[in-house]
């Protein structure tokens, strides 16, 4: 590993033109032994992520821990106020209206859980990113729309400028392009 | 035997794209062109310039309110809930085909709603936007309301009544359209995204660059994004069951003769179905024709759509026969007085223009012919539009103009204030749906593109 090498790139990028290639020429880099890599496409890859060795979001679980606390917080605000903090009779109904609660209960779990999804994603990915590195490759612009890219990036330990150019030039690219930090 | 060989063999289902659609860049070019171009059409400039003069209504209805009160609208004794209640249910009910199309039909794998889910989820937020206009004005002074609608710590030391329907309304259409932005915006980042990469002037670049949040389309952000919108799917259709059950527990928890009954919850949400879907084609067959954007709305989605208009539309025709045997079977007079007076009293053609317009006109929808022409599906679509308003006004107005005892019947009769707020509403849904058109990408690109990947 070179340290200079590092600190000028970002990494090495090769360019596809459809889904195929790119998902052959991410299982090839894997198996090489690369493991700090990423894919940039235009529209989500089934088995992209996983090949490049995605760890399995726990979003789920977050969301789903959310909801509980949704669900909590709904009827508890309910119960506080009513029961707890300023009792009043209206029409003749128990200060503990349970079923009355109920549907605040709901409101506020999924409120809490579809926020927890979205911001969750956001946060999970490092979201907004205004500015990265792969910006600067000159057909990146097109990776919103047509193009698929690859990229080994300069931290991976068997990263070497030239070793790994040379590498992706050999998976059949249409294009290998250094990324400037 | 000779007409079973005549009939043409059966086809398998036509794909969810038309065919002028071939690759990846043709998809982008096409639906960022909408957008960067030069040649807005003279459609967009119409409709924007017919949104802007009907949102006047808003705009002087709205102050002229807030100065003089809610006495301006034709409101009266036992008819407290006039077009303000009418229109509020009318404008929720057309947003919730929007969730349905982006969230439920997610869920069941129906490939082809992708090309309408974002310009019917537009028009989810639009319309909530619009209905909560209503309530709102409908307080008189929004401002003081505040402590009875959101349970906040105020000086008084009060809070909401957790027992009234009214602050589950609040809390139901809140979070509706909290979630409906958020699932929203969240379609919207890839999108936003290709227009950064497609903008040529440099405050375009910033103001997508900073919208898309800096997407740049890895493969594990593609992977939590894809499980983020999953979940959100899936916490959307619990979600838009419950508003409109919510918003029919506005009536039927009250003991007015016609509000109290159970069929109330699952009646109004295919009645949301039904007209939500009756405004997404008023809005798309135009759109499709101004766009040409026949290879990504096709016929197999009139047709689809129309579809759902039938068994939602049946739906509730089942839901007025029910009310009609509820209240019979109930044995309480004032229940059947009530369906009397609602089916021949004053406002009896009111109703029959309910059925007609709501129950009758949607049957044409059985014949291929109608589903699948766009100038008459439209008309029936607009009868729709009309119906459901009309459904709203004959639970409204009906149960309530006459009350309990004769001494305090009164009819109801709307005021030029009522009519001016009401089409202002629809004045500001088509200002903010044309603006979404002219600089939104009105069709999901990303989602579009997976199509293709199955195509070839």
């Amino acid at each position: 590993m070179h340290q200079e090498e590092e600190s000028s790139h970002h990494g090495v990028m090769a360019q596809f033109d459809n889904p195929d290639d790119l998902l052959a020429a991410a299982r090839a880099t894997f198996a090489a032994g690369y493991r700090k890599l990423d894919a940039y496409s235009p529209l989500p890859i089934h088995g992209l992520a996983d090949a490049i060795g995605y760890k399995r979001t726990r979003l789920p679980w977050l969301v789903f821990c959310m909801g509980i606390i949704g669900a909590i917080a709904g009827y508890s605000l309910c119960y506080w106020t009513s029961v707890v903090d300023y009792p009043i009779n209206i029409g003749g109904r128990p200060h503990h209206s349970g079923v009355s609660f109920i549907p605040i209960t709901f409101e506020v779990t999924i409120l809490f859980s579809a926020m927890t999804s979205a911001f969750g994603m956001l946060i999970a990915n490092g979201l907004p990113h205004p500015y990265h590195p792969v910006f600067n490759v000159e057909n990146f612009s097109r990776a919103s729309s047509d193009l698929f890219f690859l990229c080994i990036e300069s931290e991976d330990d068997k990263f070497d400028l030239d070793q790994t150019t040379a590498f992706l030039q050999s998976l059949n690219p249409q294009e290998v392009s250094h990324v400037e930090r | 035997m000779s007409e079973a060989i005549d009939k043409t063999p059966y086809q398998p289902p036509v794909d969810e794209l038309g065919p002028g659609q071939t690759s990846y860049t043709s998809i982008t070019d096409k639906i960022t062109g909408i957008v960067f171009t030069r040649n807005t059409p003279l459609f967009w400039f119409i409709s924007f310039a017919v949104g802007f003069l009907l949102l006047h209504g808003l705009m002087i209805g709205a102050p002229y309110l807030l100065y003089e009160g809610v006495g301006i609208w034709g409101l009266n004794n036992p008819v407290g809930w006039g077009w303000a209640i009418i229109n509020f249910v009318w404008w929720i009910g057309i947003g919730h085909a929007g969730t349905l199309i982006s969230a439920v039909l997610l869920l069941f794998r129906q490939k082809w709603r992708t090309s309408i889910n974002r310009a019917a989820e537009a028009m989810t937020i639009f319309a909530v936007l619009c209905a909560a206009q209503f309530p709102l004005l409908h307080t008189g002074r929004p401002w003081l309301a505040a402590y009875w609608l959101l349970p906040y710590p105020n000086s008084m030391a009060m809070w909401v009544n957790f027992r009234s329907p009214l602050i589950w309304d609040v809390f139901a259409v809140t979070t509706y359209l909290t979630v409906s932005l958020v699932f929203w915006y969240v379609g919207l980042i890839p999108d936003f995204a290709s227009f950064r990469d497609r903008a040529k002037a440099r405050i375009v670049q910033i103001i997508f660059g900073f919208l898309s949040l800096g997407w740049r389309g890895s493969a594990f952000h593609w992977e939590r994004y894809e499980m983020a919108s999953l979940l959100l799917a899936g916490l959307s259709t619990p979600l838009v069951l419950s508003v409109h059950t919510i918003v029919s527990f506005d009536f039927s928890t009250g003991i007015i003769p016609g509000w109290h009954t159970t069929i109330f919850p699952p009646y109004f949400v295919a009645g949301a179905v039904f007209a939500g879907f009756a405004m997404v084609l008023t809005l798309m067959i135009p759109l499709r024709k101004v766009y040409g954007l026949y290879d990504f709305i096709t016929d197999r989605h009139l047709n689809n759509m129309s579809k759902i208009m039938l068994a939602s539309g049946l739906i509730v025709g089942y839901g007025y026969f029910m009310e009609v045997v509820i209240a019979q079977y109930s044995g309480s007079i004032w229940e059947m007085y009530m369906m009397r007076n609602r089916m021949g009293g004053p406002y009896g053609n009111y109703y029959w223009a309910l059925i007609l317009t709501n129950i009758a006109a949607p049957q044409l929808l059985w014949f291929r012919y109608f589903r699948l022409h766009p100038i008459w599906l439209w008309i029936i679509c607009q009868f729709i539009n009309v119906g459901m308003w009309l459904e709203r006004f004959v639970i409204v107005v009906t149960s309530l103009h006459r009350d309990y005892l004769p001494s305090s019947w009164e009819m109801f009769s709307p005021t030029i204030w009522d009519a001016a707020i009401y089409i202002g509403t629809m004045g500001l849904f088509i200002i903010l749906f044309f603006l979404f058109v002219r600089g939104f990408p009105i069709i999901s690109i990303h989602e579009i593109r997976t199509l293709l990947t199955k195509h070839k």
